[in-house]
């Protein structure tokens, strides 16, 4: 079985900026990292190698400093990575990098036919979750969005059983492979790498393909491929910050003057007479 | 067959990736094992460091993007006292041409991950969120290699070098340093508080990409054996107190609280005034001296930078020392990989190289600092007003003869420290530093 995961390089979004001004991102010193739901995806395609036995391929597709996703893929027991990297690729949206991952896949098919794809449910990012049921329309696979369990493979009649989360609840589907996962966080918690599998991961190669590599249209990749456009991106409101009292000549002063000014409100100390109901 | 390094560095802040660039350079076969998410993620520092110690490690590290934040052109004293301040400041012009980054400040986070990087592209392996929970020995009792909290994690090497910090769990658990003890540690707390990088230049006085140190000694402290500094960093001002383990465990004072106080103190707020506190930390600091350097060599081992307690508490020195410590024992252990003997025998080079440098002599020289500060505790209690009301007698401009005036003046100090005592101070204080 050959088992291939997506996985994308994602600004670490607990620190990401917007500039007021220019409504953009602020993505000068922002750290990456790999997106949490993509090594949920990775974690499972090695259970299944675990299991089922299976070459496990991680994929990424992004400048070339993302290969450090990758190799944190190999620490964990990918067998194998593939960096897309190209200045084509560059600006795309989720249409053009389902286009660009499916053309990967089926590169990675010509060496050994891919069974299984592995995705993320969504990127933290963008939180579009298109990409992946995007590649699933374009390779024509068997799609599983969702996933919670992957409970069963069963190699002879290549059938395959998952749990996915529906709306108050959860349903147990199966289908033909080729098929393709996209999986929520709580399938399964990504392992840590032990120290071997860690120092070989530095040393070992990561391929690197480019448009050519996977016979990509230049005209169906990154911003020519995007029909997307951003008319705008704004901030959210920001509340009004309420009144504060400066703790710095002690906090049980700073206590009585908070307490004086809501009390001051006729309102509030009506309402507080008659006991407090929110 | 398992794999074997030449050397396992035990840390990936200053100490060990000089010690990592300077083996890989000559095609050592390192591993730096680092506990942290990334190096510089457990770190902090007062904020600067010496051109010329990096400078020994990585030749070109201007051109190279180092993360410098600001060169430091003026160095500050201050005493405080809890009304005011005396103030002593040095600027010089040859710190903005031949002595250009002499000193610098840097952001640990940024610079310990721009270091190790170079330390990777000389080849040294950096492996991070992995703790070094013992040593491996063989029957001898020789270092042979680490054991990490991973699977499999175990890691042969023919000499670890320790450069853990000051807090190395690994360095007690094996017995190569005693438990650091209350009174050779320093707390310190440190804010870093985000102003715009023009007004950071307006009130310091200085042009783009200069700064300044502060450096602040008084009452501050709350009559604890201490001391507080402001650095400048490009967008931001570190503000740090700390003060002796043992202070703050008699005098039951919060580290906070006294970052609180020495926030509002009328000679530091107008310079942070309006900026936002963006990180706290806290971490210690090896102020023993010279007493408290533990011995730098075993078989198989090398301790350097603040695992080995090196620091210099007078002129507030450590990453000079750490740099160095590593590189020193990095040429040990080239030499000892040359002769192919790991045992203390060659080892002990190490130690030499330490004596001959300045880091050795410079602890050794300021050797009674650590206990000077310790047996005047006025320094941090009664002095500071004392010279401040002594000042203010002298200038204070009223119809009082100058003659009246300088009586007073003698009277605030004396009220407070007897002429014997005043004597005793200056005594032990040139005595500390000669």
């Amino acid at each position: 079985m050959h088992v291939a995961v997506c996985i994308k390089q994602v600004p670490d979004t607990a620190e990401v900026k917007i500039d007021p001004e220019t409504n953009t991102l602020v993505r000068a010193g922002i750290e990456s990292m790999a997106n949490p739901y993509d090594m949920t995806a990775l974690e499972e395609a090695l259970r299944l190698k675990d299991k089922y036995g299976a070459k496990v391929t991680a994929l990424s597709m992004g400048p070339p400093q993302a290969d450090s996703v990758l190799r944190q893929a190999l620490s964990m027991g990918a067998d194998d990575a593939v960096l897309l990297s190209d200045r084509a690729f560059a600006g795309a949206d989720t249409l053009a990098t389902s286009y660009t991952l499916s053309k990967a896949i089926e590169t990675l098919g010509l060496a050994q036919p891919v069974d299984l794809v592995l995705c993320g449910k969504q990127a933290i990012d963008g939180d579009t979750a298109q990409t992946g049921p995007g590649i699933a329309e374009r390779l024509g696979l068997t799609q599983f969005t969702y996933v919670i369990d992957v409970e069963s493979i069963d190699p002879d009649t290549r059938r395959v059983r998952v749990r996915r989360k529906v709306d108050g609840g959860f349903e147990v589907i199966s289908g033909r492979l080729p098929a393709l996962l996209s999986v929520e966080l709580e399938l399964a918690t990504p392992r840590r790498a032990s120290l071997p599998m860690l120092i070989d991961s530095f040393r070992a190669p990561i391929k690197i393909w480019d448009a050519k590599a996977i016979n990509a249209s230049l005209d169906l990749v990154g911003l020519k491929g995007s029909p997307t456009w951003v008319k705008a991106i704004a901030s959210p409101q920001v509340h009004r910050a309420g009144p504060k009292w400066d703790a710095a000549q002690g906090l049980s002063q700073a206590v009585s003057a908070a307490m004086d000014t809501l009390f001051s409100d006729e309102n509030f100390a009506a309402a507080f007479q008659k006991g407090w109901k929110p | 067959m398992e794999e074997k390094f030449d050397v396992a560095i035990v840390g990936a802040g200053p100490a060990g990736i000089s010690a990592a660039c300077v083996l890989a350079d000559r095609g050592a076969k390192v591993i730096v094992v680092e506990r942290g998410e990334y190096p510089g993620s457990k770190n902090m520092f007062g904020g600067v460091l010496y051109g010329q110690s990096l400078g020994r490690v990585i030749p070109d590290y201007a051109q190279k993007s180092c993360p410098i934040e600001r060169n430091i052109v003026e160095s500050r004293i201050s005493y405080l006292s809890e009304e005011g301040s005396i103030g002593f400041a040095y600027r010089d012009q040859a710190f903005f041409g031949k002595l250009h980054n002499n000193a610098f400040t840097v952001g640990r986070a940024k610079f310990d991950r721009w270091f190790a990087e170079q330390a990777r592209a000389k080849g040294a392996l950096v492996v991070c969120s992995t703790v070094v929970t013992d040593l491996l020995r063989d029957g001898a009792g020789r270092v042979i290699g680490v054991k990490t909290d991973r699977a499999d994690g175990e890691l042969h090497a023919k000499v670890v070098l320790l450069a853990d910090g000051i807090n190395s769990p690994l360095a007690v658990k094996s017995g190569f340093r005693p438990e650091a003890r209350p009174e050779s540690v320093a707390l310190a707390v440190k804010e870093l508080i985000e102003l715009p990088e023009e007004v950071i230049d307006e009130r310091f006085g200085v042009s783009a990409g200069n700064g300044v140190t502060i450096e602040i000694l008084g009452s501050v402290t709350l009559g604890m054996n201490g001391v507080a500094f402001v650095y400048t960093n490009r967008r931001s001002i570190s503000l740090g107190i700390g003060a002796n383990l043992c202070d703050f465990a008699k005098q039951r004072v919060r580290p906070y609280e006294m970052i609180e106080r020495l926030k509002l103190h009328p000679a530091i707020s107008p310079l942070i005034k309006g900026g936002k506190p963006r990180e706290y930390l806290a971490h210690w600091l090896p102020e023993g001296g010279w007493e408290s350097v533990p011995k730098l060599f075993h078989d198989g081992l090398l301790i350097a930078g603040d695992s080995a307690m090196l620091f210099n508490a007078l002129h507030r020195e450590g990453s000079n020392l750490a740099m160095t410590s590593g590189r020193l024992a990095a040429e040990t252990i080239l030499h000892a990989l040359e002769k192919g003997d790991f045992t203390s025998r060659t080892l002990k080079g190490y130690a030499a190289r330490m004596e001959e440098s300045f880091v050795l002599k410079d602890l050794k020289k300021y050797r009674r600092f650590p206990s000077f500060l310790k047996t005047h505790g006025e320094l941090f209690t009664t002095l500071p007003r004392g010279a401040l009301e002594a000042l203010r007698e002298i200038l204070t401009v009223d119809d009082t003869p100058k003659e009246t005036r300088r009586k007073s003046a003698w009277r605030a100090i004396r009220g407070r420290l007897t002429p014997l005592g005043l004597l005793r101070l200056l005594f032990d204080a040139w005595r500390s530093i000669r």
